[in-house]
């Protein structure tokens, strides 16, 4: 026993060095997060919180659930391939709960000019007028119906802009 | 058994400890959806570009983006027959309400739609110091709102120029690739408000994604290479004044 007779101070430093570490893995298990290190250097709950965004747009196949009519008339048009939310907005209430929430009235005067408007940057082959020579100011359903947007002739054509007038302005 | 002082002393920290594991619960990424069997990108094929904002309005209304900050935006170049160094390149407020008509004639015009690239290799998760930035394992950059310092570091790592800080927040912010679209089976706002399909979600991990015909059939850029950042948002017919 006398090789220990003068080491009470390394005793004392063990036990300090065993309380530090201790008390380290202690405060470490208490204040990191449980998920820190499940997928990579970060918190692991951080994408759930990310991913539990309010959706805001439905996505056109929810629109094209209920709306089929309206689907059908824009098939054979240039307009097929536009998404309903594209021109209408941000519509998941609407998708979620038609009744109460309604969409926006749109003003195709607006609306329409934000694409076709003419620009020299804009592809050359993108159908664009330069509205105010285009239209003389009318809005643009007098003569094109949105969802279909080529010009029928005849009757028609009447007939289908006064439905149109309803839907959409 | 009456409570002392010296019980009180030490049941409240334990119920402190219990509360917080309490308010820990979090919701899951959606049920059905395995974070191993995707890998996401964009596809932006700039010849369809129209310039019409409607991407950068939808990522506002989907993210509430704050006024004058822009997870996404589009800038318009003019380029001089002899300048391609030298482009101009405009942005009226990140193109929210589209383009006024263009002041210079001649040279090449056209627009480039810009959003986070997220990079496999990203800079700016390497440079945070707390790991509130990370590579998600489905391949988005994200950010950890309640990690996040606001350091700022990150925001001058992105050689895109893609994050700014939230001043509601003071934490960083930049484009989720609309993660809580995604993992739902939907696209980004973006893509689903872009009109003439200029933009495009990609999983490369999905074998039935169309993205894989269209690169190899064409010629396709990242920007800025040599950074060596790996991005994942593909442009078709970029052009090589675009920085």
């Amino acid at each position: 026993m006398n090789a220990f007779k003068d080491a009470g101070h390394l005793f004392r430093l063990v036990a300090v060095f065993v309380v530090g570490i201790l008390a380290f893995f202690g405060m470490r298990a208490f204040l990191v997060p449980k998920s820190f290190g499940q997928y990579g250097h970060y918190r692991g709950d951080a994408l759930a919180e990310v991913a539990a965004h309010p959706v805001n747009f439905a996505g056109h196949q929810a629109c094209e659930d209920c709306h089929t009519d309206v689907l059908e008339k824009k098939k054979s048009g240039r307009h097929a391939h536009v998404n309903c939310e594209a021109c209408h907005g941000a519509l998941a209430k609407h998708a979620e709960d038609p009744g109460p929430v309604q969409p926006a009235k749109l003003d195709t005067a607006v609306l329409c000019v934000r694409c076709h408007e003419a620009n020299i940057a804009k592809p050359k082959g993108f159908p664009q007028v330069a509205s105010a020579d285009h239209s003389t100011g009318l809005p643009c359903d007098t003569c094109h119906q949105p969802h279909s947007p080529a010009i029928d002739t005849g009757e028609t054509a009447k007939v289908a802009t006064k439905e149109t007038a309803g839907g959409t302005k | 058994m009456s409570v002392t002082r010296r019980h009180m002393l030490l049941l409240l920290p334990a119920a402190a400890i219990a509360w917080k594991h309490v308010l820990a619960g979090t919701p899951e990424v959606s049920p059905n959806y395995k974070l191993s069997e995707h890998w996401w990108s964009m596809l932006i094929d700039l010849p369809k570009c129209i310039g019409c904002g409607n991407c950068v309005r939808a990522c506002q209304t989907e993210n509430d983006v704050p006024d004058g900050y822009f997870r996404t935006w589009v800038e318009r170049y003019h380029v001089t027959d002899y300048d391609i160094e030298n482009p101009h390149v405009d942005s009226p407020d990140g193109a929210k309400e589209g383009f006024p008509p263009s002041k210079e004639e001649g040279g090449k015009n056209f627009f480039v739609p810009k959003l986070c690239n997220h990079c496999a290799d990203s800079p700016c998760t390497q440079v945070c110091p707390v790991g509130a930035t990370f590579i998600s394992p489905d391949g988005v950059v994200l950010i950890d709102k309640k990690y996040c310092l606001g350091c700022r570091y990150c925001v001058q790592a992105c050689p895109y120029g893609c994050r700014f800080i939230n001043p509601k927040t003071a934490t960083a912010e930049k484009c989720t690739l609309c993660y809580h679209r995604i993992t739902k089976g939907l696209t980004t706002a973006c893509c689903e408000a872009c009109p003439t399909g200029a933009r495009q979600l990609a999983d490369l991990k999905n074998p039935k994604d169309p993205i894989h015909e269209f690169l190899k059939t064409h010629s396709v850029q990242v920007l800025k290479p040599y950074m060596a950042t790996h991005a994942k948002v593909f442009y078709n017919g970029l052009d090589g004044s675009v920085r």
